[in-house]
């Protein structure tokens, strides 16, 4: 679904990304850990088409797609969908109108009819109900005045009327209490399917107790220096990202 | 300078109704006395009057003739707004175009039909609340009108559909100058809602309109206030409205301003008794090369009264804005809870803001807060909305409706809201010179 081969990028300038390369199948859950500062957050920014984030070298393609070329809202109606480490307040803008915007959009490009009010409706307020978010937050403006934990809801009940191919999400277990974790790990698990995939940039391996990745990568310094399955997390989770760093001086 | 000065005294009614003799004559001695105000002038200092000085517009208006009707009528009402209409072409009124008959509970008289009873209210009204002393142009008013509106709402009136002044111009051979003066006064526990409207059929017009409202609100009254300044671009329009309110009297103020080469719109409202309250909104959209200046002056003077404040501007190309938002807290007015708020958008560099939120505090048991804000669109909420797959001038669109929704909300006339929403949509769009199309 997702491959990316030597991928430079650059922030103001500054190279962040050093050629990181990952492959992820249909279905495939990926979780990215690594230090702070070594890129993670960046690359969901340059998977995500942000202005500013621009991609220096190698490639990334997405279902056969050259996916650098597309826009930002091109690469979301094609399946792309970055849940956001702090998720943007948009005062005046109800939630409701939002992501009625978003999902029309989405509908229009692959040739399809606004959905009607009624449908849509129905659709948002049971997926409220399953990130555990009262209705009220429908009407109310996007995240605004929303706690951190109801920010990142809100970007899992986006993602549920979506219906992205390809998820990001970036940190979005930071600063979740436990029973906030469960509802945003049960709203990912329920959209595990086979045609869709995930990854899941994390600092806390809490997260993989949840949500079972099928693979785990440690980026450092903008390169993927070490992958493996769900025990690498708990290896990490044990000894720290010491003995991985080629600076780290020996034991 | 002072050549406008005297120039203007010829706009001066020859033999004006019993009730404007008194309001002249003082009006012309203080307009005299003066020079036109200019940049050293604390007032006026953003805003320039070379436009109206070098222009030739003091000469009267020739009347409203009006050769398409059906245009016109489009203009007064739309398929949202239900509001009664009274209305006046390049400041005359027109009788076949307003409603035939007022609400039950409401009385709107001509200063120049009004009977001798009623000449005597208006006489002592006029001027009562607008300080020619303190407004320059309150006092040309003052000296040189012909005509006006006395509308009078009866105590414990409740009315359903708002009254709507709408003010049509319309242009002339000849440049021209229209004097508008009203009267509102709001009975005891009455509830009222009154459009004041200035619009036109083109945005190529040739008029200054001076126009002058004094609102007086009886004790316990409620009026919401939507004037609004639509006469086109090419229109100069120097407005004041100026409020009285009784004990527990509540004013919901909205006022908006499209943008023109000169627009200028001075609010003043005085708490005199304690218990009353205001709510203060307002928007300004200038773009090309126009310029909205909005002033605004809150007297506390009594206890426990209320003030509310939020005014949201969108400016772009090389457009000016001004906004001053003064609150003035006397010594008597304790208690008093006061918040003003001023954001701008600028969608150009060249755009302008003039900001200055102006409290003065002399009571020590008060709580007050102001706060001006002038930036650009933030890039984050713009990234935020299109990695969602909303376009990029959709999401412009979406985030400048929502940077003025907040004062959209307080006009509680729904057929207002109705007839405002696609106009602020096309000026939006125009702001940001986008392509979408606006629904």
């Amino acid at each position: 679904m997702l491959s990316i081969k030597d991928l430079h990028a650059t922030v103001d300038g500054k190279e962040i990304l050093k050629g990181l390369s990952l492959e992820i199948g249909s279905g495939e859950v990926h979780a990215i850990m690594g230090p702070n500062g070594s890129g993670k957050s960046t690359l969901g920014h340059v998977l995500a088409g942000r202005d500013g984030y621009e991609a220096t070298g190698g490639s990334v393609t997405f279902k056969g797609q050259d996916l650098l070329s597309l826009a930002a809202e091109e690469r979301a109606r094609e399946g792309v969908f970055l849940a956001f480490q702090y998720p943007v307040e948009v005062p005046g803008v109800s939630n409701m109108e939002f992501m009625k915007a978003s999902v029309d959009a989405v509908r229009a490009h692959r040739g399809e009819e606004p959905i009607d009010s009624m449908s849509f409706m129905k659709t948002a307020r049971a997926k409220t109900k399953l990130v555990d978010l009262d209705e009220q937050f429908l009407k109310r403006g996007v995240n605004e005045g929303f706690s951190g934990g109801e920010k990142k809801r809100n970007e899992l009940l986006q993602m549920m009327m979506l219906e992205p191919s390809l998820c990001i999400l970036d940190e979005t277990d930071s600063g979740l209490d436990i029973d906030a974790l469960k509802v945003v790990a049960d709203g990912v698990n329920g959209l595990r399917d086979a045609e869709r995939s995930f990854i899941m940039v994390t600092h806390y391996q809490r997260l993989l107790d949840f949500i079972k990745p099928d693979f785990v990568h440690v980026l450092s310094d903008g390169k993927i220096i070490k992958s493996g399955d769900h025990s690498l997390a708990l290896e990490l989770e044990d000894k720290g990202y010491g003995w991985l760093l080629p600076e780290a001086p020996a034991a | 300078m002072s050549d406008f000065v005297q120039a203007a005294l010829a706009l001066a009614p020859e033999d004006p109704a019993a009730c404007l003799r008194e309001l002249g004559k003082n009006g012309r001695k203080i307009w005299q006395g003066q020079t036109m105000p200019n940049r050293k002038t604390e007032n006026w200092k953003y805003t320039s009057l070379r436009v109206l000085e070098e222009g030739d517009y003091l000469r009267r208006s020739e009347g409203g003739a009006v050769t398409d009707v059906q245009a016109i009528e489009r203009l007064i009402a739309s398929d949202s707004l239900t509001a009664t209409p009274i209305v006046f072409i390049n400041g005359q009124y027109s009788e076949a175009l307003s409603a035939q008959s007022m609400p039950a509970g409401v009385s709107c008289v001509q200063f120049s039909h009004a009977d001798s009873a009623q000449q005597t209210v208006i006489g002592a009204a006029l001027g009562r609340i607008a300080d020619a002393a303190r407004h320059p142009f309150v006092a040309l008013n003052d000296s040189t009108c012909e005509d006006g509106l006395l509308i009078d709402v009866a105590p414990d009136t409740r009315l359903k559909n708002s009254l709507q002044i709408c003010n049509i111009v319309l242009p002339q051979a000849q440049s021209y100058t229209v004097q508008q003066r009203v009267l509102l006064n709001i009975g005891s526990g009455a509830d009222a809602s009154v459009i004041e409207r200035y619009v036109s059929n083109t945005s190529k017009q040739n008029c200054f309109i001076n126009s002058v409202t004094e609102v007086a609100l009886a004790d316990n009254a409620r009026l919401s206030h939507y004037y609004l300044d639509m006469a086109g671009e090419d229109a100069l329009h120097i407005g004041g409205v100026y409020v009285d309110l009784g004990r527990d009297a509540t004013y919901n103020g909205f006022q908006l301003g499209h943008g023109g080469n000169l627009q200028r719109l001075d609010l003043q409202v005085n708490h005199n008794v304690s218990g009353s309250h205001c709510e203060l909104n307002g928007i300004y959209l200038p773009n090309k090369a126009q310029l909205v200046d909005f002033h605004t002056c809150v007297e506390h003077r009594a206890p426990h009264c209320t003030t509310n404040e939020v005014y949201r501007g969108i400016v772009g190309d090389a457009a000016k804005a001004v906004f001053n938002g003064r609150i003035h807290i006397h010594p008597d007015a304790q208690k008093t809870v006061a918040d003003l708020s001023n954001k701008n958008l600028l969608t150009s560099y060249n755009a302008e803001v003039d900001t200055k939120p102006e409290l003065e505090i002399y009571a020590d048991d008060v709580k007050c807060s102001h706060g001006a804000t002038v930036a650009q669109l933030d890039e984050k909420s713009l990234y935020y909305l299109r990695s969602r797959g909303i376009d990029h001038d959709a999401a412009v669109m979406m985030l400048s409706y929502g940077f003025i929704s907040e004062v959209l909300d307080s006009i509680t006339d729904a057929g207002l809201r109705g007839l405002l929403q696609p106009l602020l949509s096309q000026a939006i769009s125009e702001e940001f010179h986008l392509q979408v199309a606006t629904s």
